[in-house]
C-alpha cells in the first residue's frame, strides 16, 4: 500500500496536481489578504469618521452647557449598548467620568489620534459590557477584559482631557473570521487534491501497468501481442495505438528478415552443397589428373559466384545501414550513362542487342559515381541478358535504350528493353526484393540481387527504382532528386 | 622482387609466401602491425602487402606512419572491407592499391608486379614501344610496323595501360579500375569483348600476336 502510494505520488498527475494546488493556494492567500486589509481599512475609516462626529457633538455640548452638560451627555452615551469609549480626565490624567476604568499609561499625554491601538479596561466590565465582545468569552476571563482600541484625545479650554475612542474588537473579529474560513478552505483543498491524486494517479498508474504488462509479454516473445486500447480516445489510447503500429512494422520487418535469411540459406547452401558434392565425387571417382583439374576449376568458379553473392548482400546491408556521406559528390548522370553504355556496348553487340543511349546536356545529382555506375550496369546487364534471348522470327531486333529526362525536380534515368518483360504487376513489385528470381529468369545466371542492389543504391540517393511494362519489354527507371543549385 | 607481407593469418601468410616464391619473389612475413612497421622502416622492399586489420597496430596507421617518415615503398592493402568508402580511406591513408578479400592469387600477383614496376617510373616516357607496336601518349597516335591504327578514345586508354605494363599480367579488374575507373564486378564478360575488339585492330593484318590471353588471370602485351 505504501509502495503504491509512493508510486502514485511519483506520477505526473500527482506532480501536476501538487503544482496546481500550490499555485492556487498562493493566489487565494494573496486575494484574501488583499480583501481583508481592504475591509479592515474601510472599517477603520468608518470608526474614525464616527469618532470625529462624536467629538464634534461633544464639543458642541460643551460650548452650549459647559462641563456639566458634557459630563451628562457622556454619561448618557456611555450607557448605551455597544457604546464608544468616553472619558473625561483632569489635567493630570485622573479619570473623572466616562466608561473607561483604566487605560495604558501615556495615552492621554498626547493630543490628537493615538499613534497605535492601546489597551484599556471598561468600566464595570462584565455587567456593563453588554455584548461588546460576546464571541470571545474565553479571552474575556483570562486577560481580565483588556481590550484594544483607538481614540482621539482632546483638551478642553480648561485643560480637562476628553477621550473618545472605539474598541477594535470588530475588525479583529472580522479578521479572525476570514482567517478561519481560509484555514477551512485550505483544508478542503488539500483533501480534494489528495483525492484527485489518488484517483487520477491510480487510474494513470493502472493504464501504464497494463501497457507495461503487455510489453513484457511482447518482449517475452509473443510478437503478435498488442497493447491494450480502451477506446476512450485519450492520450494513453493514442500512445498505445502508435506503439501498436510500430509493433506491426517491426513484425513486418522481422518477417522480411526471416524470409531473407531463408533465402540466404537457400541461395548460399545450394552452391555450397554443390561444391561439397563435387569435391566428394571427384575424390571417390576421378582417376585422371584432367578430371581433378576440371573439378577444381569448377570449384573455383562456384566459389567466385558465392563470393559475388556475399559481396552483393554485404553491400546492400551497408547501403541500408547508411553510407559515409563523404563519398557523395556532384555526379553528372549523362557521364555515368555514357560510361556504362560505352562499357557494355561491345558485349551487347556480341549478343546481337543494340544498346543505345539518348543523352544530351548535363544532369547533375549528388551521389556516388561508383554506386550509380554499379546500379546502372546491373540494370543494363539485365536488359541485355533478357532482351537477347528467345527471339522468334519476325520479332523486332533486340534493343536496349537508355534515356535521361528531367521532370518536376526529379531526374529519371530509364533503361528500356524490348525483351519479354515482366507482364504481372505483382511480379514487377517483387522483382526488386532480395533473392527474388522470377520463374522465367531461373534459368539465367545471376544471384537475384542485381535489382535489390540497384534499389538500395537508389534509396541511398534519396530516390527510388520503378519497374514498368513497356509492351513489349520492361522499363526500369531510376528516379533521382535533382541537385539543388548551389 | 622483395616483398614484405604483413598478415596475421599464419596459414594465409604461408600460402602467399610459397606462391610468391614460385613466381620468383622473396617474401618476408610480419605477423603484427608493430613488427611490420619496424621491418618496413628498416628493410629495403620493393612492395609491401599489408592486411588492413592487424593486431597491435592496424594496417592504415602502419602505412600512414611509413609515409610520414618519407618511406614511399608501394603498398597494396588487403582487406575484408570492400565498400567504396573503405577503399577511399585505404587509399587516402597512403595505400597504392586496394584488394578485397577473398581474392585470386593471380590477381594479387599481377597487382604486386605492377606496383613494383611503378616504382621504376615508366610514367615519364611519352612513347611506349612493344615489338613493332608504338603508342605516342602526346599525339595519341598508334602505329604498328609503321602503319597507323585508328582507335576509339577508350581503346586508346586500354592499349596505353596494357603497353605501360607490357610483359606483365594485367587482370580484368585492373583494366576496369584503371581504364574505366570502376571498382565493381561487372559479372558479364564486358572487358573481354573490349579487349578482343582492340586485339582485332592491332593484330588483324599484322605479323603475329602481341596481346595474349593469360589463362585464369588476364592479359599480357608482349612482342613475339
Amino acid at each position: 500500500m505504501l509502495r503504491k502510494l509512493s508510486l502514485i505520488l511519483k506520477t505526473t498527475a500527482a506532480r501536476l496536481s501538487a503544482l496546481y494546488l500550490l499555485l492556487f493556494s498562493v493566489c487565494a492567500v494573496i486575494l484574501v489578504v488583499y480583501m481583508t486589509s481592504l475591509s479592515v481599512r474601510m472599517l477603520t475609516a468608518q470608526t474614525v469618521d464616527t469618532i470625529d462626529e462624536e467629538l464634534q457633538d461633544l464639543s458642541r455640548a460643551y460650548q452650549r452647557g459647559g462641563l456639566p452638560l458634557l459630563v451628562r451627555v457622556i454619561e448618557q452615551r456611555s450607557r448605551q449598548p455597544g457604546a464608544n469609549l468616553y472619558l473625561i480626565a483632569d489635567p493630570d490624567g485622573r479619570i473623572l467620568s466616562g466608561n473607561v476604568e483604566s487605560l495604558e499609561p501615556g495615552v492621554l499625554a498626547k493630543e490628537g489620534w493615538t499613534d497605535r491601538p492601546f489597551t484599556y479596561q471598561r468600566y464595570g466590565e462584565g455587567a456593563a459590557d453588554n455584548g461588546a465582545n460576546p464571541v470571545e468569552p474565553a479571552n474575556a476571563t483570562t486577560v481580565d477584559a483588556t481590550h484594544a482600541a483607538i481614540a482621539v484625545v482632546s483638551r478642553l479650554p480648561n485643560q480637562m482631557i476628553v477621550l473618545v475612542g472605539r474598541d477594535l474588537g470588530e475588525p479583529e473579529r472580522f479578521r479572525r473570521v476570514v482567517r478561519n474560513a481560509l484555514m477551512a478552505a485550505f483544508g478542503m483543498m488539500g483533501l480534494g487534491a489528495l483525492a484527485i491524486w489518488f484517483f487520477v494517479g491510480r487510474r494513470a498508474l493502472k493504464r501504464i501497468d497494463d501497457v507495461s504488462e503487455a510489453s513484457l509479454r511482447i518482449m517475452g516473445g509473443d510478437l503478435s501481442g498488442r497493447l491494450p486500447v480502451t477506446g476512450a480516445g485519450d492520450e494513453f489510447d493514442r500512445l498505445s495505438e502508435n506503439l501498436n503500429v510500430m509493433l506491426a512494422r517491426i513484425a513486418d520487418l522481422n518477417e522480411g528478415l526471416k524470409q531473407v535469411s531463408d533465402n540466404i540459406a537457400h541461395d548460399l547452401k545450394t552452391p555450397l552443397t554443390r561444391l561439397r558434392n563435387r569435391a566428394e565425387a571427384t575424390l571417390n571417382g576421378a582417376a585422371q589428373p584432367a578430371e581433378y583439374r576440371a573439378a577444381l576449376e569448377g570449384t573455383i568458379a562456384e566459389s567466385d559466384q558465392l563470393i559475388r553473392t556475399f559481396n552483393a548482400i554485404l553491400m546492400i546491408s551497408r547501403l541500408e545501414a547508411g553510407y559515409s556521406a563523404e563519398t557523395v559528390v556532384a555526379v553528372d548522370l549523362a557521364d555515368a550513362v555514357r560510361d556504362v553504355v560505352e562499357l557494355y556496348e561491345p558485349a551487347a553487340d556480341e549478343l546481337g542487342v543494340k544498346l543505345e543511349a539518348d543523352v544530351s546536356g548535363a544532369f547533375a545529382v549528388s551521389g556516388n559515381r561508383e554506386l550509380i555506375g554499379q546500379a546502372l550496369s546491373n540494370i543494363v546487364d539485365n536488359a541485355i541478358k533478357y532482351s537477347a534471348r528467345e527471339r522468334t522470327e519476325g520479332e523486332a531486333a533486340p534493343r536496349v535504350h537508355v534515356a535521361l529526362s528531367r521532370n518536376a525536380g526529379e531526374i529519371t534515368l530509364s533503361v528500356a528493353d524490348n525483351g519479354p518483360g515482366i507482364p504481372e504487376e505483382s511480379d514487377r513489385q517483387r522483382a526488386t526484393e532480395r533473392f527474388v528470381r522470377l520463374e522465367q529468369s531461373r534459368s539465367q545466371p545471376g544471384s537475384g540481387l542485381g535489382l535489390s542492389l540497384a534499389k538500395a543504391v537508389m534509396k541511398f540517393h534519396g530516390g527510388r527504382l520503378e519497374l514498368a511494362a513497356a509492351n513489349p519489354g520492361l522499363i526500369v527507371s531510376m528516379m533521382f532528386p535533382e541537385k539543388a543549385e548551389p | 622482387m622483395k616483398i614484405l607481407l604483413v598478415e596475421d593469418d599464419r596459414e594465409a601468410a604461408e600460402y602467399l609466401e610459397k606462391a610468391f616464391a614460385e613466381a620468383g619473389h622473396t617474401t618476408h612475413v610480419a605477423a603484427d602491425g608493430d613488427s611490420g612497421f619496424a621491418l618496413a622502416d628498416s628493410g629495403d622492399y620493393d612492395v609491401l602487402v599489408v592486411d588492413r586489420m592487424l593486431p597491435r597496430r592496424d594496417g592504415l596507421s602502419l602505412i600512414a606512419g611509413l609515409r610520414s617518415r618519407g618511406n614511399t615503398t608501394p603498398v597494396l592493402i588487403l582487406s575484408a572491407l570492400g565498400a567504396v568508402d573503405d577503399r577511399v580511406t585505404g587509399l587516402r591513408a597512403g595505400g597504392d592499391d586496394y584488394l578485397t578479400k577473398p581474392y585470386a592469387f593471380s590477381e594479387l600477383l599481377a597487382r604486386v608486379e605492377v606496383l613494383n614496376r611503378r616504382a621504376g617510373a615508366k610514367e615519364v616516357e611519352t612513347v611506349y614501344r612493344t615489338g613493332d607496336l608504338e603508342l605516342d601518349r602526346l599525339s595519341h597516335a598508334v602505329k604498328r610496323a609503321g602503319r597507323e591504327i585508328i582507335l576509339q578514345p577508350r581503346e586508346f586508354r586500354l592499349l596505353e595501360y596494357l603497353m605501360r605494363h607490357a610483359g606483365q599480367v594485367v587482370t580484368r579488374t585492373m583494366l576496369l579500375e584503371n581504364v574505366w575507373d570502376y571498382h565493381f564486378d561487372p559479372q558479364t564478360n564486358v572487358i573481354d569483348v573490349h579487349v578482343s575488339r582492340l586485339r582485332g585492330k592491332i593484330e588483324k593484318g599484322f605479323d603475329g600476336p602481341v596481346l595474349h590471353t593469360v589463362r585464369g588471370a588476364g592479359y599480357m602485351l608482349k612482342a613475339g
